[in-house]
């Protein structure tokens, strides 16, 4: 048995390695081809070597004329853009078993997949979709994990399956639910422009505009509800910070100081609103209390302090001073007010946010002229550089800290890259229309 | 290199002061939810349009000035746009003559009103950016206090970079939205 399951694992890596090439071309097309009706189109520019092959079968439906949304290619493009897998060409698949009695090993190790992933969907009376599915360990050839699921929207369900079986695969969360914000701009003649605060899905599906303005939208900044998303706008032309629930659209004024009202953070238990207000002569840091409306002030520094974020505890807060000449990033402890300085590395460090484990320190850094993503462990002090692009900035962080999404600028316009932590996976998401700028990745919805 | 933008002409600043007067058409930021019930709110802020050289609001009117000035006054008056080094905020000595000929009218015209508009070029964050705008902004204003202006008459703003007088990404253009420009919104009557 031991030799047998050594002799497959072998098999499988060669197969592997044939077929990378040729696959990821092809599901790169096909990646492109779903996203027809998406605003931004992922693809994965970048991805892992040893990327694992697993298959995933189109689930059965069992309900009346066409199916409405193809589950399986939905969770395989999903697996696809983490970079860590290879899912399975379709059209290689010996049999497309949908229960578990059809499911025969041999014909998912001859073509290397180490998981295998099947199902069943069905649709209620009350328009409610019903899906069951089963992960199995080809190797192993057992069933690893199994569950169903139930909701009115099928690319939901399919984003929620993708969550379960990334998280079994990887031991991380998987963050395929999850949703982003971000901003576009478009040039509409001489001094006129329109801005677009636009809501989707984390693969750049069901892009929704939230809000729409002649004057600038930026800083997106989600709630910790996954919900309600605080942002600076400039209607009525000064600016000012708006939260607006992302469900209903309705929003609330929550500043309009005479200067800067900028870079709205939401404290990690959503009761405190961290800003930059310059009412008082210079830009300084502040927290709102929500329930009280009280501002505290935290700096005192006739420097630019600016882009305040959380730390994950909700005990300090990070933000953006140039007190020492060039712009770094500074702590400040909110029992103690003290300040301390966190970035050494080159003269330009801004825009910093910690990642949710309290570990690493992401920041737009500038080097030899050119601005760039890096991260910085707070543990150890070291120092790296994430991407290759330049103008690179608005990094965002997603909830289970594997990928950074930020903007940069392709052929004289903004788009929107992601890489991750490791450097080992890159994505692309292009878009139709306007420069795209300012992203920020929800936190997890469930 | 020239420092000031020669084609804002002195008619700017009597139009720029129709425009102040005039009440501008609206458009009112209006907010989607994401749920299918795409429900428009409207807010008591509206955008108002911009009052940026070259509008449409400004070209066309005919309005003459009837400020008295010597011809070399008016020619510093119409430099409207001050440019800034990289990263700072501090007024460059090839300003100095045209922003001493504003605080000059403005003292001598009490009912003027002058906004000041802070931007930076693109690089850097754009919150950190806002902040440099502002600090901008806030030093052609002091210059201006400091040469005779009130205080009362002077508004600053910044944009940042959200809002480039060039969109491309090279030195001179980064030069060109490194700036802060003044805006009259009242003249004298």
């Amino acid at each position: 048995m031991e030799k047998c399951l050594g002799f497959e694992l072998k098999k499988g890596s060669i197969l592997k390695v044939k077929k990378n090439l040729s696959y990821l071309v092809m599901l790169c097309c096909w990646v492109m081809a779903q996203s027809a009706h998406a605003e931004l189109v992922v693809e994965v520019t970048q991805g892992l070597d040893d990327a694992q092959p697993v298959a995933i079968v189109p689930f059965e439906w069992k309900g009346d004329g066409r199916v409405p949304t193809d589950i399986a290619s939905v969770v395989a493009a999903d697996l696809h853009r983490s970079g860590q897998f290879r899912p399975i060409e379709r059209k290689k698949m010996l049999s497309r078993p949908s229960q578990k009695d059809q499911v025969y090993f041999r014909d998912w190790r001859v073509l290397g997949a180490e998981f295998l992933l099947i199902g069943r969907l069905d649709r209620d009376q009350g328009g409610r979709y019903l899906v069951e599915f089963e992960l199995f360990d080809v190797l192993r050839g057992v069933v690893v994990k199994h569950g169903k699921a139930s909701g009115k929207k099928l690319r939901a369900i399919s984003h929620y399956i993708s969550d379960l079986v990334y998280e079994h695969l990887t031991g991380v969360k998987g963050a395929f639910s999850t949703h982003l914000v971000y901003v576009t701009m478009e040039q509409l003649g001489k001094g006129k422009q329109l801005f677009k605060l636009h809501h989707a899905d984390a693969d750049g599906f069901n892009d929704v505009v939230i809000l729409r303005s002649p004057e600038p939208i930026l800083s997106p900044s989600w709630a910790p509800n996954g919900r309600d998303v605080a942002y600076v706008s400039f209607e009525g032309t000064r600016p000012g910070i708006y939260i607006q629930n992302t469900l209903t659209g309705k929003k609330q004024k929550i500043t309009g100081f005479p200067g800067l009202n900028g870079a709205p953070s939401f404290s990690p238990d959503g009761k405190k609103l961290a800003m930059v207000l310059s009412k008082d002569g210079n830009p300084e840091i502040y927290t709102m209390n929500f329930s009280s409306g009280k501002l505290t002030r935290l700096t005192n520094h006739y420097g630019i302090d600016t882009e305040p974020n959380w730390a994950p505890d909700g005990q300090s807060i990070i933000f953006t001073s140039s007190r020492g000449g060039g712009p770094q990033i500074y702590r400040v402890d909110l029992a103690s007010h003290k300040v301390e300085r966190l970035t050494f590395t080159g003269n330009y460090n801004a825009r910093s946010s910690i990642t949710p484990d309290g570990r690493f320190l992401i920041m737009v850094h500038r080097n030899a002229g050119v601005f760039h993503i890096a991260v910085q462990d707070l543990l150890r002090g070291s120092f790296d550089v994430l991407t290759e692009t330049s103008l690179d900035e608005s990094p965002s962080v997603a909830p289970n800290g594997v990928m950074v999404i930020y903007a940069t600028q392709r052929h004289g316009k903004g788009v929107l890259e992601a890489v991750s932590m490791d450097k080992r996976v890159k994505v692309r998401l292009p878009s139709s229309k306007g420069h795209v700028r300012e992203p920020a990745w929800s936190p997890f919805l469930y | 290199m020239a420092i000031f933008n020669r084609n804002h002409l002195l008619a700017l600043v009597a139009a720029a002061a129709i425009t102040g007067c005039t009440t501008v058409p609206n458009e009112t930021g209006s907010a989607n939810g994401t749920d299918t019930a795409a429900t428009e709110t409207t807010t008591e802020d509206s955008s108002a349009t911009s009052y940026g050289v070259g509008d449409n609001t400004v070209e066309g009117s005919s309005v003459t000035t009837d400020f008295s000035a010597t011809s070399e006054v008016d020619a510093l008056l119409s430099y409207t746009t001050v440019y800034f080094d990289f990263d700072k905020a501090n007024i460059r000595p090839d300003a100095y003559a045209a922003l001493k000929a504003h605080a000059v009218y403005l003292s001598a015209n009490a009912a003027a009103r002058l906004r000041l508009d802070g931007h930076a070029d693109e690089r850097g964050t754009r919150e950190y950016n806002l902040a440099l705008g502002e600090r901008r902004a806030k030093a052609a204003a002091s210059y201006l206090a400091a040469n005779g202006a009130s205080r009362s008459q002077l508004e600053v703003i910044s944009y940042g970079e959200e809002r480039p007088a060039v969109m491309s990404s090279n030195e001179s253009s980064w030069a060109k939205n490194r700036r802060v420009e003044l805006k009259y919104t009242a003249v004298a009557p």
